[in-house]
């Protein structure tokens, strides 16, 4: 087996420099600004508020509603504005990575409403954009069962790293990102697109949801900086 | 999608059937729980296209079709044919669907079957090219959904194969730059078998080939696409929460499963 060589001399279960701020966006009920590396997700949470037009709202429960949208600044080749395809499909699954920390069913009829910018893009958005949704959310003071890790990992050559930066996501054919509840050890994104044996999927997923722990932990200290620090003030 | 108390309380007293139900190892139309419905695959069901399949599993009725063009490759990507997979949920099929652009159910309905496809290389992309960086072979893979009974990822994943391995391409002239859309000469070559497969997660119980009515109080979905080497080509969980364990067992349900389907499909294209 050849030496594991990344890009940034990281080594395998290395994640980017990390920096989580809440609180970013005065307007929002919460806020929450997530750069791993020279990927930066910016989430805003406003509600819980009554959902319009009415036809939409849910009688025994609230709504979450997730949009995902890159600026079109955010990657090489600029992108269209609007919801694409892509950006659909991102929105689903982060509203599903989500749903299971919030106690929806305390809020019939009302919709809780994230919004998420990806400012710059270099790899593993979907995953930012869910770290930032989730402190989001609990920076607006909306009851949590927990709140939600999200990481990628991924295989390159033979060996299995941990959030694979814009260059190793082009150049491998195996991207898996996770969302983890670490209080109820609950999975709540899974995706993977690639070609590998079952026993090396176990082992990515594994290595993934040590990456969601590390960045609930980030969370929490984000949250801490600007709760904590306020009381004491 | 709204849901008034009148819409709920039917949705709360089938969730108790259900899960009752399955707490004793049954399901409601006498299923175990890792057993498929009637499996119908009829390949060539349109005569203007490159390749059909239309798929029952029981009550749920999907097809696919293929249809080639001519377009320029992408530009990372100069000697390689393009493979396009639009899904539509359109109206004929439930009285929940509705009209309109494709909504982020059919939207991730082709990008699961579209991912197991293109990550599995099935499609042997190289073999498309025409003109390296000018002119390549577009394979416009489009499903439709006639009647929805849940399911639909895996009986799309199947109908598009049966669809892509009954492909022929047209004849395409250099000369003139048309294709001959009338003569089909060789087939769209196809290496792989890539087949999703869904385990639906009702209470402790991990199902598969799940009904509407199942589909509509289960708590989560997880599709994976297999190949015939045992390899996984494509994940992807739907609505709530999975445990590692549960993903585990969910790997070898989706291998058995996916071997069935392929047994199925390999004796419906003889």
């Amino acid at each position: 087996m050849t030496k594991l060589k990344r890009k940034d001399n990281r080594k395998a279960d290395v994640i980017r420099p990390i920096s989580i701020q809440v609180g970013v966006i005065p307007n929002a009920n919460g806020s929450a600004m997530v750069s791993i590396g020279r990927t930066t997700a910016i989430a805003a949470v406003y509600g819980p508020r009554e959902l319009h037009p009415r036809r939409l709202q849910i009688a025994n429960k609230g709504v979450l509603r997730t949009i995902y949208s890159m600026l079109p600044f955010s990657v090489d080749e600029r992108i269209r504005p609007g919801p694409s395809r892509r950006s659909s499909e991102i929105c689903k699954v982060t509203r599903q990575a989500l749903e299971p920390a919030l106690y929806l069913e305390e809020f019939p009829k009302a919709t809780i409403d994230v919004y998420i910018n990806i400012l710059q893009a270099d790899a593993g958005t979907r995953t930012a954009g869910i770290n930032a949704a989730s402190a989001a959310l609990a920076d607006a003071g909306i009851p949590m069962r927990d709140l939600v890790g999200s990481m990628a990992a991924g295989k390159i050559g033979d060996d299995i790293v941990l959030d694979l930066e814009g260059k190793e996501e082009e150049e491998t054919d195996c991207d898996l990102p996770v969302a983890y509840m670490p209080n109820s050890k609950k999975i709540t994104l899974l995706q993977f697109d690639g070609d590998m044996p079952p026993a090396d999927v176990k082992k990515v997923v594994k290595l993934a949801i040590k990456g969601c722990e590390i960045m609930y932990e980030k969370q929490k200290e984000a949250l801490r900086d600007k709760w904590v620090g306020a009381q004491k003030k | 999608m709204g849901r008034s108390a009148e819409k709920v309380i039917p949705m709360t007293v089938q969730h108790s059937y259900i899960t009752k139900l399955l707490a004793t190892g049954k399901r409601a139309d006498g299923r175990t729980v890792d057993q498929f419905r009637t499996v119908t695959i009829t390949p060539g069901v349109a005569a203007k296209a490159e390749g059909t399949a239309r798929v029952w599993l029981g009550k749920t009725d999907v097809v696919a079709g293929v249809k080639m063009s001519i377009g320029m490759p992408f530009s990372d990507k100069p000697n390689d044919g393009v493979l396009i997979v639009g899904a539509e949920c359109s109206p004929i099929a439930s009285e929940n669907f509705e009209s309109g652009p494709p909504d982020e159910n059919s939207i991730e309905l082709a990008r699961v079957v579209d991912r197991g496809i293109r990550e599995s290389k099935a499609i042997d992309t190289e073999k498309l090219c025409i003109t390296p960086g000018e002119k390549v072979w577009m394979v416009n893979l489009d499903l439709h959904i006639f009647n929805h009974d849940g399911n639909l990822i895996d009986a799309c994943s199947l109908a598009a194969m049966a669809a892509l391995q009954t492909a022929k391409l047209p004849k395409y002239d250099p000369k003139t730059e048309t294709l001959d859309t009338m003569t089909h000469t060789d087939p769209l070559p196809v290496k792989r078998v890539p087949l999703a497969v869904s385990v639906a997660k009702i209470g402790k119980d991990l199902i598969v080939d799940p009904t509407a009515d199942e589909e509509a109080v289960m708590d989560g979905r997880l599709t994976m696409t297999t190949t015939e080497d045992g390899n996984i080509c494509a994940m992807q969980k739907g609505t709530a929460p999975f445990m590692f364990e549960e993903i585990e067992q969910a790997f070898d349900i989706t291998k058995k499963k996916g071997d069935e389907l392929r047994k199925a499909l390999a004796a419906a294209l003889k």
